[in-house]
């Protein structure tokens, strides 16, 4: 109960748990810089007049959607080595599932964000006799972004927490040192609520900043 | 590339049955959440819907913290934290005598994590309405209640279909993460081969399947209820 609550295992493996906090965070960035690129391009293929290519993007975007997070690490976990033809460790792998997992909803989201700008705005670059490539780069993409920041936070948010997951495959994160932590010291009380407490700080300021970036964009 | 493939493993003893019997597991999981996260999800939606700002509070409060907390790290919060903050008979009830410990625990935890987000979709569906029908309604002389009953709640589920459809869906993954406190649930058994067999490519393939599988069937499904509970008009004023 909490009356042996025990802070100093914390205070203890205080170093620990931050290593693993970082490679967390290097694992959520890594796979929001890939993701977005990759969801872009996906988004671009998707949306392009040409149906082979839509069509190829958009089975992508469906097949990653349909499966469970945990089964794509385990995918990748498998087949990364194989494809590479050496061991490369969980985390790379991780990395690879996560971009690829991410993709696909980012994709999702640049579209409808793509889609949210005016017809009227493509139609007034194809008449300044902008290219395709140029329209994208200089009238449409800018305004999407804009449109879509608030849900591009809060799906870093959902990526941050799911990079949880990577506890199935034991790739050092937070969650993992934690465990770690917590089966070397007997103290799974006091480690697992620690876990949840610091997720919990950090992701609801992230989504309060997210509601005021909302208001203000709604102004 | 070196790969022996063998694609009989999976019609093959055992593993198929694993397959079968994980595969009832994720079905089951899921569905027994749904029913908790549905029933939940709409308490907590409609009670942020009201004018009682206690209500609200608590439905705020609920949503928020179930929400910025990693599904995984909830899981492990039932099952390894929850019985040791019991009272020490409870905590040894939960620890002893539940029945099927790790199901119930996914149940219960897949349930409440995403009763939070049901809850979401709900509140959008009402506010969806507008003050004008609940204004109304209340000016018929019907009470609070009967609002609800007689008038806001009919639409907004109709409203609401597209996104609980969606959250269902989410509820099926997730129920993937049951794994993790041993519930030997489709990935898991799909896991499970591969370390027997080292035919990983036909296991996972078996297991995407599976999973595509179901989420097709349920998209046709709903697409046909949709079309048959759609209000005219109003379709797009559900949440995203």
């Amino acid at each position: 109960m909490f009356g042996e609550f025990d802070t100093g295992v914390i205070s203890d493996n205080l170093h620990f748990l931050i290593e693993g906090m970082q490679t967390t965070l290097v694992l959520t960035v890594i796979a929001i810089c890939g993701g977005l690129v990759l969801g872009t391009l996906l988004a671009l293929a998707r949306l392009a007049p040409f149906k082979p290519l839509s069509f190829i993007a958009g089975t992508y975007v469906n097949f990653f959607r349909s499966m469970p997070l945990i089964l794509v690490i385990f995918w990748f976990y498998f087949l990364v080595p194989h494809i590479v033809g050496r061991p490369v460790g969980g985390f790379y792998s991780v990395l690879v599932a996560f971009v690829m997992f991410e993709a696909a909803y980012y994709c999702e989201i640049m579209r409808a964000g793509i889609q949210s700008v005016r017809k009227g705005q493509i139609y007034a670059g194809q008449a300044l006799g902008l290219t395709y490539a140029q329209n994208m780069r200089y009238v449409v993409l800018p305004q999407a972004f804009r449109n879509m920041v608030p849900i591009l936070m809060t799906q870093a948010i959902i990526l941050f927490q799911d990079t949880s997951l990577v506890y199935v495959v034991g790739v050092k994160d937070f969650l993992v040192s934690a465990d770690l932590v917590a089966n070397r010291e007997n103290r799974i009380l006091e480690m697992f609520t620690t876990v949840a407490l610091v997720y919990f700080v950090i992701c609801l300021s992230g989504s309060l900043l997210v509601k005021r970036l909302q208001r203000k964009f709604a102004q | 590339m070196n790969y022996n493939w063998d694609w009989g493993v999976l019609i093959r003893e055992p593993y198929f049955e694993w397959l079968v019997s994980g595969f009832m597991w994720t079905i089951s999981v899921s569905i027994a959440a749904w029913i908790l996260a549905f029933s939940l999800g709409s308490v907590v939606g409609i009670a942020r819907t009201t004018n009682s700002k206690i209500l609200r509070g608590i439905g705020t409060c609920y949503v928020e913290t179930f929400r910025n907390i990693p599904l995984l790290v909830q899981m492990f919060l039932w099952y390894f934290v929850f019985p040791e903050l019991l009272p020490d008979d409870a905590g040894m009830w939960v620890k002893r005598e539940l029945p099927m410990p790790e199901f119930t625990t996914a149940v219960v935890c897949l349930g409440l994590y995403t009763a939070s987000r049901v809850a979401e979709q709900v509140r959008a569906g009402i506010e969806a309405i507008g003050q004008g029908q609940r204004n109304a309604g209340l000016a018929m002389g019907l009470t609070p209640a009967q609002v609800y009953r007689y008038v806001l709640l009919p639409v907004s589920y109709r409203i609401i279909v597209p996104p609980l459809t969606s959250e269902f869906l989410t509820i099926f993954k997730n129920s993937s993460l049951a794994l993790t406190i041993g519930v030997l649930e489709t990935t898991a058994q799909a896991r499970q081969i591969e370390e027997y067999t080292f035919q990983g490519f036909e296991a996972f393939t078996a297991a995407t399947l599976l999973y595509i599988v179901v989420t097709s069937t349920v998209m046709l499904l709903m697409k046909l209820i949709e079309g048959r509970v759609r209000i005219p008009g109003m379709i797009s004023l559900g949440a995203k």
